[in-house]
């Protein structure tokens, strides 16, 4: 049987090419093959929502601004360090770099993708469960996660020390695994990271329609084979984004690295930076990640354009799930405990073990302040997230440009910079619009404006949106691309204008995707450390500041209660996630 | 929109505790020391004399580059950190004022300040040689330059070379004897190392009462702090011992941390009475206490572990060559390929 035999039925699915590569005369052709089915209408449909095209290029300027600053600081002389880093280091940190992203990568994929399948297709034992315990690894922040583990299995950590006085071995003897190591790195960076994964492939085989499988089982193939023929090819781009997710988490992670003694060019922009004291010998190394995010977003956006699908029916009839019981349930099991185990029981368990010795010393009532904190940093940048992602997807959506394709990418790339690039970036922007507005002050003779609270606080919120906004852009935008574009058309036939499209088709049609990409923001800015460290107000810390404070002075232990703290804040959004992508299907 | 409304709530009350004052009985600090202590102490200044304290801390680099970009429009009136290497550098790119105060000058020895009193240092810290109890012979003496001998080899544990206080102590062999004999003691030191270079100087201690090296070299309240912790820590704690280092030639290598009054400080009468309250004998025996590093101030009461370890020669080289050695230092590691 040939692989064609596979794909599914027209009348279901149509593929479509993209726009975005096309000039704009070819454009109504694209319409008819997108299932629309008036030219005329198509014409109408690209016009008006200028507000949108204008707000959308705004936010992109907005956010990719830290990164320019940071970039154009390449023009200054490095005095000799980056000569010196390409002699001694550049060459390990790049290989590290690489070896790790794909490592993680690759295991992120395994630890999420089979998970996602025999939930979405399959009744097991624990399933239930399973299904939305799957996602909490992503409440873990991977350097929590590193030292959780790190602890356990180093040299005088319980395992090697209960194994060594069971069997008498002392130091040298014997082999063991050791978590500070390229390798463990991997593990524990793919374990904490898998989720995004997860949840991507949970949501695209969920969505997926029962009539494809059953015309790939009516024409011989097992279920492993629709898994392989259809599900995955159908899931592919959601799949390729959310890797690509993990991809630059990896790249920008400077504490679990640190953790696990492996030198990445995140690590050694630290070292150029405050080591070699050479701020522009670390930007070079920032715009070597940068052109490396480049190169990710772009794959993946070609990823993206050679497939896309639109259910044209919006009612298709979901996929069954099928019971596995006996030993082959329990096996089922037992593959999707293995990464809940990885990412989240054990480094939660020794971390209660930890408190439970030595709880922190300020005791509850701070960590509860700090939690607010936290709390207040994580909303409001969940809220703004999924905000200035539907302006940016929406924008595109409606005038289809090459300015507006080009805004949506680049809003991405602050994902895989190390938080303290875009910090600095923000801090230099900052500086220059408080001298400026000062001298605008004095030259009207009045008094000093002292806002310096409200300005660090929409420092710290802007970092944020320059680094994680790319992931609400990418979860609405790959929403949207489910959506077929006659629904666009008919609405404007109607009369309905360009904001009124965005407001009252698309961003019910995508709410649940606008929620998700809020959330999962919210997760990322209550683990966030660097930029909160270095923008925050006086007297302002948050949870993930608290770790650093007692994890700095090597306090481990005491630093677990507020580390248990962030995951408990993290926890609740990752819940709701989850009964999302059940309620989805 | 019930949620709307809550979150407006929440951020009006927020915003109402946590708005300054707008009066100017404040001082604001950027602190790179992170100790539970100070903030005890900040508390302490404040009932004494009505000032608050604003505080941001963070990591000392990443601070200092605040400063920098905030120029003359910073509220920072003090600049704290850890490492004299970090002093230096704060000193070099012009953040600091001179505080003026000879009330301050008096409290502490030359060495521990700056000649021209842009900073001053607030506690001393002894980077030493802890030594397994078992492995290690009962009263040796060790050089630093001793560990790089061939009995040494596979015993040694020390953290990565990314770490201020190993660039402090190569600083400072780059100072005593050139860029070239610090290279190559950092060579011996890698060929003597148990493992790769991992960990905080904690680990260390525990890797050396796991067995898994025989000397680590760490900053001595690490040892002391583990003392006095969690039963596992004070398990560790008990199978090692501290040695002074070259106590027969230039002294154990020392470091302070210290705090300088910033450039355009809006609230200076303040930062100098908090430094004042700082210096201060109780204040100094208070953080000696809370984190078992050596008061600045000659005179102040030991903790009593470190009173039981005893007096020791400390290596009395001006604080600033640090600093300006460090970035050399990098470079001596680095080619060395000390992780």
């Amino acid at each position: 049987m040939s692989p064609r035999d596979g794909d599914p039925p027209e009348h279901h699915t149509q593929v479509g090419r993209p726009e975005a590569q096309l000039p704009a005369t070819q454009q109504p052709s694209v319409e008819i093959a997108a299932g629309g089915r008036n030219q005329l209408r198509s014409k109408q449909a690209k016009t008006g929502g200028w507000l949108w095209f204008a707000g959308c290029l705004v936010c992109a300027v907005v956010i990719a601004s830290p990164l320019a600053v940071v970039i154009a600081s390449l023009l200054h002389d490095s005095g000799g360090a980056w000569q010196h880093l390409v002699e001694t280091r550049l060459s390990s940190y790049a290989l590290n770099t690489a070896i790790l992203v794909t490592g993680v990568c690759a295991l992120s994929l395994a630890l999420g993708v089979v998970p996602a399948w025999f939930v979405a297709r399959f009744d097991f034992p624990g399933r239930p469960v399973l299904a939305w315990a799957l996602v909490l690894p992503l409440a873990v922040p991977s350097y929590v996660a590193a030292y959780a583990v790190t602890d356990l299995l180093q040299f005088s950590g319980p395992i090697q020390t209960s194994l060594r006085s069971l069997t008498g071995w002392t130091a040298g003897e014997y082999w063991f695994p050791s978590a500070r190591s390229l390798g463990g790195a991997i593990v524990i960076l793919a374990s904490t990271l898998y989720p995004y994964v997860y949840i991507a492939s949970r949501i695209a085989f969920g969505g997926q329609c029962a009539a494809m499988s059953e015309a790939g089982r009516t024409l011989g193939l097992s279920s492993n084979g629709v898994l392989i023929r259809i599900a995955l090819p159908l899931a592919r781009p959601a799949i390729a984004a959310a890797t690509m997710l993990v991809a630059m988490e990896t790249i920008a992670d400077f504490g679990a690295v640190e953790y696990c003694a492996v030198d990445t060019l995140t690590t050694g922009v630290y070292r150029a930076w405050f080591g070699l004291d050479s701020q522009v010998a670390a930007a070079q190394l920032s715009t070597l990640i940068v052109a490396i995010a480049v190169c990710l977003v772009a794959v993946e956006a070609v990823l993206r354009r050679r497939q896309r699908h639109y259910n044209t029916t919006s009612r298709c009839a979901r996929d069954y799930r099928s019971t596995i019981a006996g030993w082959r349930g329990v096996a089922l099991c037992a593959v999707c405990v293995l990464p809940v185990s990885l990412g989240f029981v054990i480094p939660v368990s020794r971390l209660v073990y930890l408190t439970r010795e030595m709880p922190d010393p300020e005791g509850l009532g701070l960590v509860l302040r700090y939690g607010q904190n936290s709390l207040l940093l994580a909303v409001a940048s969940g809220s703004i997230a999924a905000g200035v992602a539907l302006v940016v997807v929406c924008a595109h959506r409606i005038r289809r440009q090459r300015a507006s394709y080009i805004a949506k990418l680049v809003c991405r790339f602050g994902y895989a910079l190390p938080g303290p690039v875009i910090a600095i970036g923000v801090l230099m922007l900052a500086a220059s619009i408080d001298r400026w507005t000062h001298s605008a002050w004095r030259s009207v003779d009045g008094p000093l404006p002292t806002h310096q609270l409200g300005r660090t606080l929409t420092d710290l919120l802007f970092a944020y949106q320059s680094r994680f906004s790319g992931i609400a852009i990418g979860i609405i935008d790959g929403s949207m691309r489910s959506i077929g574009r006659s629904l666009d058309d008919s609405a404007r036939s109607l009369g309905l204008s360009a904001t009124g499209v965005v407001l009252r088709i698309h961003a019910p049609l995508v709410r649940r995707a606008l929620l998700g990409g809020a959330l999962l923001v919210f997760v990322d800015v209550v683990k966030e450390l660097p930029a909160t460290l270095m923008l925050r107000p006086f007297n302002f810390d948050t949870l993930a500041v608290r770790v650093y404070q007692l994890a700095s002075e090597e306090r481990l232990g005491e630093a677990a209660t507020a580390a248990l703290a962030i995951i408990a804040v993290g926890i609740l959004p990752m819940v709701l996630v989850s009964r999302e992508i059940d309620r989805g299907r | 929109m019930s949620i709307a409304l809550a979150i407006t709530a929440l951020v009006s009350t927020w915003l109402a505790t946590a708005t300054s004052h707008g009066d100017d009985l404040e001082v604001s600090v950027y602190s790179a020391r992170h100790y539970d202590v100070d903030r005890q102490l900040y508390e302490r200044f404040t009932e004494a004399t009505g000032i608050r304290v604003n505080v941001v801390s963070g990591k000392s680099d990443e601070l200092l580059a605040r400063l920098e970009q905030e120029a003359n429009l910073s509220p920072a009136d003090l600049f704290i950190t850890v490492d004299a290497g970090r002093l230096y550098r704060a000193e070099q790119r012009g953040v600091f004022q001179p505080h003026d105060s000879t009330t301050l000058n008096a409290r502490v020895p030359d060495e521990l300040r700056h000649p021209d009193d842009l900073w001053i240092g607030l506690t001393r810290r002894a980077r030493v040689i802890v030594a397994s109890v078992d492995r290690v012979e009962a009263g040796v003496r060790l050089s630093y330059e001793d560990l790089v001998r061939p009995e040494w080899r596979g015993r040694v544990v020390i953290r990565s070379s990314s770490n201020i206080y190993n660039q402090s102590l190569v600083a400072s062999m780059i100072e005593h004897a050139g860029p070239e004999a610090a290279e190559d003691w950092s060579r011996g030191l890698v060929a003597n190392l148990a493992r790769k270079p991992q960990g905080g100087d904690r680990d260390q201690i525990r890797a050396v009462a796991a067995g898994e090296g025989d000397v680590a070299i760490v900053n001595q309240y690490y040892l002391a702090q583990m003392m006095l912790g969690s039963s596992a820590d004070r398990e560790a704690a008990s199978q090692v011992r501290v040695i002074f280092p070259n106590q027969d030639g230039r002294g154990t290598h020392v470091n302070i941390s210290g705090a300088g009054l910033t450039r355009h400080a809006p609230n200076r009468d303040n930062a100098v009475r908090l430094l004042e309250f700082l210096l201060s004998d109780e204040a100094q025996r208070t953080l000696a206490e809370g984190t078992q590093e050596y008061p600045v101030v000659p005179g102040v009461i030991l903790s009593p572990i470190l009173a039981n370890w005893g007096p020791f020669k400390a290596d009395l080289i001006n604080a600033s060559m640090l600093g300006a050695n460090n970035p050399e230092a990098v470079r001596v590691m680095d080619r060395a390929g000390w992780r």
